[in-house]
């Protein structure tokens, strides 16, 4: 830290000792580290604090609205909604998505990126190319390929079954079948980038702690559970609390597969308030759904927070 | 437990002497079946949209093998590329896209510099605050903005919902946070002593930036540019929220809500307008993967 703010300052002084002597204050006023320093952050912090900080707290005030937005009703959205069972649905609904997704999506991914490591750095290349392909598609685009190939009467994936004598599957009409086929839509989206982060962290586990282990006689399974995994540990907390947050705040997938259907059991917070928030035009009860979202949000800033100022400490 | 795994591995470790090269072919052999396997899982769904999107109505509501094409004809994408209401989303996608990553840049790359190199008051709390903003999820936001631009439009006249500009004051704020991050990490990484030495050459803290830190730091301003370009043109609440006018949708947007009429899906137009929507994204990662997923890993590693 200290060398730090000596280094950061000789050049400071050198630099605005110069315009002192030309004796505009004002110009040296705007030649000075600080001056220049706040007026090159301003459009972020204008950016952020009224399209981002400002609405967030905004939607704290909508929520406490009623219906016409004209009377302030306290906690009234908040007790309307605990008394509906939808939304007990859509809790449950949200936290079985996310939680089910990120761990299907984190094992893919961990277990695509050991067979991607595995084979000769040349052809890596190539490979990772054709496996990370689902996270550059759009997913709104993608999942309209995911919506026809689970059509109710051309379904492609039906077809192909159907040559194994597994009968015509209602992808989308069922219950559980819905709620399976928007989590595997997530799972295909989301494990490429686990595979990419976790094939990153793979190079960067030093070769001869394998072989050490390799001489001591472990097994491939001791391997991974005593030299890759710690090692291996900050990255996969990290990738997954993000993976986390995005899974439970997701809206497109689920909004172009099923819009909540059947009878909004695929329902996430997202595409709850979407519909009623600005479908049905009750702005203050979709806000409330909403801000449902913020406490999870809150857990992971904390860890990240204490993530970031760790690392500031070992710097 | 670990001492009995040792001595089953002592007497069998003769056995298996020898034979490392064999398991290693084996090894390598059920790494390409995987990968394989999983190739085929991630590539089904737009090489489908591709089969799709290459046949007629008449040969997809017929029942013949759905994976096949057997009548390919590019009738399709013929008639996407002369509608003037698919060119006109396109268009409106590229001048979003195009206008947000050169806003996002002007933002973020002069504030990275400031938050990595001008140390002043607040700016280590500023600079955790970025990253923390870009966890607020747009599912969180979308209803207080949509109000505030509506109350805008009463207070002042100027309506802006429901004009496609409006989103260039929206998708900003999903893109700048992490382009900030990512370019001051990049910045950080430049050694002092060159900025020091542009210093005492008399250079100016706006000339060290742009002719020092962003030469230099130029992989992670092409990073954070394809980061900007892919979110915004792959953006679909805020479009969706913002805009309803079928001549101010982009493209995800469009796709979705007007080649899906009522009851009728032209499946083979929805595919097409969908991965030809999916190309500029695709080939932007076909040239410059490096760079893409350079952006990529910066948010986990360089935090």
């Amino acid at each position: 830290m200290i060398t730090m703010v000596d280094v950061a300052f000789q050049p400071t002084s050198v630099a605005s000792s110069k315009p002192a002597r030309k004796s505009s204050s004002l110009k040296s006023a705007l030649q000075r580290k600080s001056t220049v320093a706040f007026l090159m952050t301003l459009p972020l912090i204008l950016l952020i604090g009224i399209l981002v900080i400002y609405p967030a707290f905004y939607a704290l005030h909508l929520a406490t609205l009623n219906k016409a937005m004209t009377k302030f009703v306290g906690f009234g959205n908040f007790q309307f909604l605990f008394k509906r069972d939808t939304f007990w649905m859509v809790v449950e609904q949200s936290c079985l998505f996310a939680i089910t997704a990120v761990i299907f999506k984190a094992l893919i991914g961990f277990i695509v990126a050991h067979f991607a490591h595995n084979i000769p750095s040349k052809k890596q290349r190539k490979w990772r190319g054709m496996l990370l392909v689902p996270w550059v598609i759009p997913p709104a685009m993608s999942t309209l390929a995911w919506l026809w190939l689970f059509d109710p009467s051309y379904s492609a994936f039906n077809y192909t079954l159907s040559a194994f004598g597994i009968g015509p599957i209602s992808w989308l009409g069922e219950v559980g079948w819905a709620r399976f086929s928007v989590i595997l839509v997530n799972v295909w989206f989301g494990a490429p980038f686990f595979m990419i982060m976790y094939l990153a962290s793979l190079k960067s586990v030093p070769d001869q702690l394998y072989e050490a282990a390799a001489i001591d006689g472990a097994n491939w399974w001791q391997r991974i559970w005593y030299v890759t995994l710690p090692m291996m540990r900050n990255i996969i907390a990290i990738t997954t609390l993000f993976s986390l947050i995005v899974t439970f705040a997701n809206f497109d997938i689920t909004r172009i597969l099923t819009a909540g259907g059947p009878l909004d059991h695929t329902h996430l917070f997202a595409t709850w308030a979407f519909k009623i928030g600005i479908e049905g035009s009750d702005i203050p009860l979709g806000a409330s759904v909403s801000l449902f979202m913020a406490p999870i949000l809150a857990i992971a800033a904390v860890f990240i927070l204490r993530d970031i100022s760790k690392r500031g400490n070992e710097a | 437990m670990s001492s009995l795994a040792i001595d089953k591995a002592g007497p069998r470790r003769k056995v298996k002497y020898g034979s490392m090269s064999r398991d290693r072919t084996w090894a390598l052999r059920w790494s390409y079946f995987f990968l394989t396997l999983f190739a085929i899982f991630s590539l089904v769904p737009p090489i489908y949209m591709l089969i799709t999107s290459l046949k007629s109505s008449a040969e997809i509501s017929a029942a013949t093998n759905p994976w096949w094409v057997y009548h390919p004809t590019l009738s399709n994408y013929v008639e996407l590329l002369t509608s003037n209401q698919y060119l006109r989303f396109f268009w409106n996608s590229a001048m979003v896209s195009v206008v947000v990553v050169a806003l996002t840049m002007l933002i973020s790359v002069p504030a990275a510099f400031a938050l990595s190199r001008m140390r002043f008051w607040g700016s280590a709390t500023l600079a955790t605050g970025v990253f923390l903003t870009y966890l607020i999820p747009d599912s969180l936001l979308f209803i207080p903005l949509f109000k505030m631009f509506a109350l805008f439009g009463d207070y002042t006249g100027i309506q802006l919902i429901n004009r496609w500009y409006v989103l260039l004051f929206i998708y900003p704020t999903l893109t700048v946070p992490f382009a900030t991050w990512i370019m001051i990490g990049y910045f950080a990484s430049i050694p002092k002593e060159l900025d020091e030495a542009a210093l005492i050459d008399g250079a100016s803290w706006f000339q060290t930036l742009t002719r020092i830190f962003i030469p230099v730091a130029l992989p992670g301003l092409i990073a954070a540019t394809i980061f900007a370009f892919t979110v915004s043109w792959a953006q679909f609440l805020y479009p969706l929220v913002f805009t309803t006018s079928t001549d101010q949708l982009v493209l995800p947007v469009g796709i979705t809500t007007t080649l899906i009429k009522g009851d009728v899906f032209n499946w083979g137009q929805i595919m097409t307008g969908a991965l030809l929507g999916a190309a500029p994204p695709l080939l932007i990662y076909a040239f410059l993967m490096d760079y893409y997923i350079a952006g990529l890993t910066a948010g986990a590693t360089k935090g």
